[in-house]
């Protein structure tokens, strides 16, 4: 028994990455950053505004959160909205009472279905993202070019007239690119992306129709990886939010600006018995004020730009 | 297929001839950094993928090297602080794309040990050959960037066959990370006879199962590590024990993780009789005080057994 001798061969073996969308380049070894007002620590908090189609087509790969049972999935179709219709408005109200800014990443099909809800998040004067078009439509390589530049177009269409102000930045559903989601999004006149996870600050990323920015929305921090995907319980969500502003607080007064952003989902973190720890995280976050900088996300990824993390 | 891998004979907790670290020492503490790449778009092993996601898996991909962008210089702080030397569970691939973050390992006199060439590289259904080709590839690599010599092996992401401890021992290598047998080194079998052990690498502290695998809370996961320390600090009093910590940059590093971390190691480092070693030093001073009697010892159980 052998592997073809391909298994042997390291044909992008080179010095940095293994690929050409970024530059390779340690947190450390950059400039520090100065955020406006000379805060140490930026504060982003975005809102996912979902649809789970009760009919998945899983096209790619199902993305976590979608229906598991047989059809129809009356129960996690039901759940999911209830993040629309409850859960949004109990988020809308700690971060009032608490004076916080979030931005919400929505789906184009939520504000097709419910431009209620987007005019009245609008109301705010909030930055809207676009998260692609609904939960179902995870971009995966191998998938339609037409297909995946419509659920981008359709999506900036209706979100764009709701919102108010153009759209400038993506988190795809469940953070998912096809080899080609970063030519589409230059396109389609996209400043930046929040998908790549690798990083506590925004860097470039190079693609074919000319520059984005990546502006890293930690995954380990998110109420559904936390709650959904460790099973760890709402306390202990607060308790690891709140070690994690304390720890990149103490760290950017030391080493320069860090970023803290975190991403909730209405359906997880607006449950009655949850909502009550994720205002115990702002009631702590409006503690350091003087030390934070709550800004929206296109504000963030200009102020946070390192010119030596330019794309190779 | 075999039914038993024939590593190592039987050797009871409660029949061993006591193990002395060096200055008295009760429990021997080795720090393990993974220091890893992952490719964005490997060729596919038949028996595993690379990633759950078509390509590009950009969470899991990002996910990984987080821990290269950031991790790792937030992670050897804090060892730093108490003045614990590493030893590098090193992808070897990362000598070329990643050198910067080798120097600060070598700047640090930190223990450098094979990993592979990349942690999307399996063993599975590599032949005889080619897998002594890979591992004596890996271990050049180290030697030739670093000036040391690869005593050590933990196979690429856990992959093995049924002859990678056999060809690491013929390699030159000394010791092992494969085996979660013990709490202490053992000697291992190897079909060429070779003076060659296993030193405990404790999967069940391991950052990423801790995390990941069995989905354990940041500030539980340092409680874990002083409850393990306060047994074999205790157990240690007779015979010298081993308490290793697997670590990874893109977990441990994270800012929800490291201060509850951090915390367990000031723990476990104000203890007197801790021994702050390598996995080399471990292997060593084994080979070198405790070996044959261990040996001695198993062939003696084994003959009252027949």
């Amino acid at each position: 028994m052998s592997l073809d001798p391909k298994f042997l061969a390291y044909e992008n073996l080179r010095h940095g990455m293994d690929h050409d969308r970024y530059a390779w380049s340690m947190l450390e070894r950059r400039e520090p950053i100065a955020w406006p007002r000379d805060a140490p620590l930026a504060l982003w908090i975005n809102v996912c505004v979902e649809h789970f189609p009760l009919n998945p087509q899983s096209q790619g790969f199902k993305a976590p959160g979608n229906m598991t049972m047989p059809y129809p999935d009356l129960r996690h179709y039901s759940l999911r909205d209830y993040g629309n219709r409850v859960g949004i408005f109990r988020i809308l109200q700690a971060l009032k009472r608490y004076g916080l800014k979030a931005s919400f990443a929505v789906n184009g099909e939520v504000a097709e279905r419910y431009p209620y809800l987007v005019q009245r998040l609008a109301e705010t004067g909030s930055e809207f993202l676009a998260h692609g078009w609904n939960m179902d439509c995870a971009h995966a390589s191998g998938m339609d070019e037409a297909t995946e530049r419509r659920w981008i177009t359709d999506t900036l269409a209706v979100l764009g007239r709701l919102a108010g102000a153009p759209i400038r930045g993506w988190l795809g559903p469940a953070r998912s690119q096809s080899q080609r989601t970063p030519e589409l999004l230059a396109e389609a006149g996209l400043a930046w992306c929040a998908d790549w996870i690798n990083d506590d600050l925004p860097y470039a990323f190079r693609t074919g129709q000319g520059d984005l920015v990546n502006l890293p929305l930690s995954l380990e921090l998110e109420d559904r990886f936390i709650i959904g995907d460790n099973l760890h319980s709402e306390v202990e969500y607060a308790d690891q939010l709140i070690d994690a502003a304390d720890f990149l607080l103490a760290e950017a007064h030391q080493r320069g600006g860090r970023l803290l952003a975190l991403n909730i989902h209405p359906w997880v973190i607006g449950q009655p018995h949850r909502i009550g720890q994720l205002e115990r995280v702002f009631e702590h976050l409006r503690g350091l004020a003087g030390q934070i900088w709550n800004a929206s996300p296109s504000e963030i990824a200009r102020a946070g730009l390192s010119p030596v993390t330019a794309a190779p | 297929m075999k039914s038993d891998p024939g590593l190592y004979g039987y050797l009871p907790w409660d029949r061993r001839p006591e193990i002395r670290w060096p200055d008295g020492a009760r429990v021997a503490v080795w720090v393990a950094p993974n220091i890893e790449f992952y490719e964005l778009d490997p060729p596919v092993n038949p028996q595993r993928k690379p990633w759950p996601r078509p390509v590009p898996d950009v969470t899991g991909y990002a996910t990984r090297d987080y821990g290269n962008r950031v991790g790792h210089l937030r992670m050897m702080r804090v060892l730093d602080q108490f003045g614990i030397r590493g030893s590098v569970s090193l992808s070897t691939a990362m000598l070329t794309h990643h050198p910067e973050i080798i120097d600060l390992v070598l700047e640090r006199d930190w223990e450098l040990f094979s990993h592979g060439i990349y942690n999307t590289r399996y063993t599975y259904g590599l032949s005889e050959d080619q897998e002594r080709e890979m591992i004596a590839d890996a271990m050049q690599r180290i030697s030739d960037y670093s000036g040391q010599h690869c005593d050590g092996y933990l196979a690429p992401a856990l992959s093995h066959s049924e002859h990678t401890i056999d060809l690491f021992a013929e390699a030159g290598g000394t010791y092992t990370c494969d085996l979660f047998h013990d709490d202490q080194p053992t000697p291992v079998i190897t079909r060429s006879g070779k003076r060659f052990v296993s030193v405990p690498y404790s999967l069940e502290l391991n950052d990423t199962i801790v995390y990941v695998v069995n989905k354990i809370e940041p500030r539980r996961y340092g409680e874990m590590i002083c409850r393990a320390f306060d047994r074999l600090y205790a157990e240690g009093e007779r015979s010298g024990t081993v308490l290793c910590l697997p670590l990874h940059a893109y977990q441990v590093g994270h800012p929800h993780r490291l201060a509850a971390f951090q915390r367990a190691l000031d723990y476990v480092c104000s203890h007197h009789g801790v021994w702050l070693a390598t996995g080399r030093e471990i292997a060593r001073h084994y080979l070198d005080h405790h070996y044959d009697d261990a040996v001695a010892t198993i062939r003696r159980i084994e003959e009252e057994a027949a």
